[in-house]
């Protein structure tokens, strides 16, 4: 089985910096204003595409990305059209990878099945599903492995050395590290336990490992990035659409807020091993 | 788990937290740790005798266990049929059900070195009996409450600061459990170190539902032991209301492999099961999906995307069910059916005029349930209620339902 996902992380190795994994919520805050986010993002700097799902019930995230969500649903976006943003998207690029991020309800509703098919032929290359542990692989992860889609579990520092080798088992892709104990967009308390983490995580498994929760600007992307083989920005993507809003909608500065934005996280990736 | 017998409806759930199809662990990784540490601690206090000692203890010195199985005299009179009888669990220190469960778990918080508790409530009775716990074993108590509910439910609002306990309210959703359970997982996983989630209902990831039922089970155990004393038999019908549905399965599980005793859930019907969003009768109006760490029926959109519901109780608002209602649901051991928010209304009027006991609102779905059974019965038939609360928190609003003026 292979997706893009792998080719993405060896490129961006042998250019010897991490992967900019770029979180953006799908349909926010529109339908048509969230495609054009989604389609300028390769070219501004993003690697890694991860691709949020809205739910109603979003208990893992804070508010900057739980507000992304309900602007996006109150929008109007079903998990149907963000396949169709996916498939609108492969017509344009065949190389950038897109992850789909979320929690399983409106999956378990749309059917597993059905689901994996159609997240396949929409061109998906891997699941992030937060409220998955291995416990449940039986549900959506091994179904997905069998769709030729790479399934990617978060490791936490909950996650102990003992409890590791579960969680990585069926896990494909990339390892996402979650850079603390909290909801997206809080504050990383310490840099260097990250690293370490990441350095035992390597330990465990030949998979890249992916830094994310709470990186927010170039310069946390350039230090995250010293260990890592990529790094996640999320919650500053929703923020950034957030405030660009005018009474709740889209304006002319919408789109070009994410891409200056991520074209600055671009380079603080590229000074990560610089740096180091 | 106390049950055997292969066809036993009490064994559940099995080692991955399932009743049949239903509940699980579906919660973030980060967590997941922490829910298998409360398991192997919750098992190892179980087969405890000191733990299952204190329990006991406190259950009669500090609670007032066992509540009495009381005769509804008029009420039976009035409905002209089965003999009703209330399980008077609204005379329980705190005023509710919900202090059997707190004081379960506090104690094995404790048992696990946790030095902060955080609760979600709805009516807020769940938060009363966990601020009062923490106010006797001294330990810091956050609660989240939905800011509607906060409204709603002001005496109780009260009552958990007077006790200590710090409140937020929750503004995200409609600001009604759903939304204080998510902010109350959100802080759990920011402070997994040092905090214990005491969870209210028999619902979330396993081990909770069957944890809060065992806690709560001694409810149908007394009754089971009450009505040998006072009818010399089982009773022929029990009825409950179902929230998340902790009071109700309390209530029944003792009863669920006994098959002349004929079982009823009363969900909340809000302005009738037709009226979309009007409503927050999970099993009888909604279909099976996952949240707050479990799989059971919930109410939600042909998206998946959870719908807020409405209850005039608070503590019935809820789009979930604990999952091994669900299960009896399919199975048809257990009949749920949804009262409205105006049969509530009766019936609550009926309960204080005829028997002198305000119950709470939530209680009043299932009494509202017993007015449709009781004169269908034969009058040598018994019907037991659990009056799961008081309604002192509800009076301001029922008042104003009503127009009444002070």
């Amino acid at each position: 089985m292979t997706t893009r996902i792998p080719a993405r992380f060896a490129k961006c190795a042998a250019e010897g910096r991490p992967a900019l994994g770029i979180f953006t919520m799908a349909g926010d805050p529109d339908f048509a204003t969230g495609q054009s986010i989604l389609d300028a993002l390769p070219a501004a700097g993003a690697d890694i595409i991860e691709f949020g799902m809205p739910f109603s019930d979003p208990m893992a995230d804070g508010p900057g990305v739980q507000m992304a969500g309900q602007r996006a649903l109150a929008a109007g976006q079903t998990l149907r059209k963000t396949l169709a943003m996916v498939e609108a998207f492969r017509s344009k690029d065949n190389d950038t990878p897109i992850v789909l991020m979320g929690y399983y309800n409106p999956i378990y509703i749309f059917g597993v099945e059905p689901f994996l098919a159609a997240a396949k032929a929409a061109g998906v290359d891997g699941l992030i599903v937060v409220d998955l542990p291995p416990e449940e692989d039986e549900e959506l992860c091994i179904p997905a492995l069998n769709a030729g889609l790479n399934f990617i579990r978060l490791t936490t520092p909950t996650t102990d050395d003992k409890r590791l080798p579960a969680v990585l088992k069926n896990t494909s892709g990339f390892v996402y590290y979650v850079s603390m104990t909290g909801i997206t967009g809080a504050t990383i308390k310490s840099h260097a336990a990250v690293g370490e983490a990441v350095r035992r995580i390597k330990h465990h498994t030949d998979l890249p490992v992916a830094v994310g929760f709470g990186i927010k600007t170039a310069d946390d992307a350039a230090s995250m990035g010293r260990d890592a083989d990529g790094v996640v920005v999320g919650t500053a993507i929703c923020n950034a659409v957030g405030n660009s809003l005018e009474n709740g909608k889209a304006t002319a500065g919408t789109v070009s807020a994410v891409t200056t934005l991520v074209a600055g996280l671009a380079s603080g990736v590229k000074r990560a091993k610089a740096a180091a | 788990m106390t049950a055997t017998g292969a066809n036993s409806l009490r064994n559940g759930p099995d080692e991955e937290g399932r009743f049949g199809l239903y509940g699980g662990r579906f919660v973030a990784e980060t967590l997941m740790p922490l829910i298998l540490d409360l398991e192997k601690a919750y098992r190892a206090a179980q087969a405890d005798p000191e733990f299952q000692a204190e329990i006991r203890h406190l259950a009669k010195h500090y609670v007032g266990r066992p509540s009495p199985l009381y005769f509804a005299e008029r009420m039976t009179e009035h409905l002209g049929g089965a003999k009703v009888y209330f399980k008077r669990e609204e005379l329980n220190h705190t005023g509710s059900h919900k202090i059997n469960n707190t004081l379960g778990q506090i104690l094995l918080a404790r048992r696990m070195g946790k030095t902060r508790i955080i609760a979600e409530t709805g009516a807020g009775q769940h938060g009363v009996a966990t601020a009062t716990v923490c106010a006797k074993f001294d330990l810091p108590c956050v609660v989240f409450m939905g800011a509607t509910d906060v409204e709603r439910q002001y005496p109780n609002v009260l009552r958990m600061k007077m006790l200590g306990a710090e409140v937020r309210p929750v503004t995200a959703g409609a600001g009604t459990l759903k939304d204080a359970m998510n902010e109350a997982l959100r802080d759990w996983v920011t402070n997994v170190d040092t905090t214990y989630y005491l969870i209210g209902t028999a619902a979330g990831p396993h081990p909770y539902p069957e944890m809060v039922r065992n806690f709560q089970s001694v409810i149908g155990e007394e009754i089971k032991v009450q009505m040998q004393e006072i009818e010399g038999k089982l009773p022929d019908a029990l009825v409950a209301c179902v929230g998340g549905g902790s009071n109700a399965i309390g209530t029944f599980h003792a009863f669920l492999d006994e098959p002349s005793v004929k079982i009823y859930g009363a969900e909340a019907g809000g302005h009738g099961i037709d009226v979309e969003n009007g409503h927050a009768a999970s099993m009888t109006g909604g279909r099976p999906g996952v949240l707050h760490g479990n799989r059971t029926y919930l109410l939600q959109d042909a998206d998946g995307q959870i719908l807020e519901g409405h209850s005039i109780s608070a503590g019935l608002d809820y789009p979930g069910v604990g999952p091994e209602h669900s299960y009896l649901h399919d199975t048809r051991r257990v009949t749920y059916v949804p009262i409205t928010d105006n049969e509530a209304l009766e019936a609550f009027q009926l309960c204080t005029r005829l028997e002198g006991i305000i119950p709470a609102l939530e209680s009043a779905h299932g009494l509202a349930e017993v007015m449709k059974l009781a004169p269908t019965m034969g009058k040598d038939e018994t019907i037991v209620l659990c009056l799961s609360g008081r309604g002192d928190k509800d009076v301001e609003s029922v008042g104003r339902y009503l127009g009444m003026n002070a």
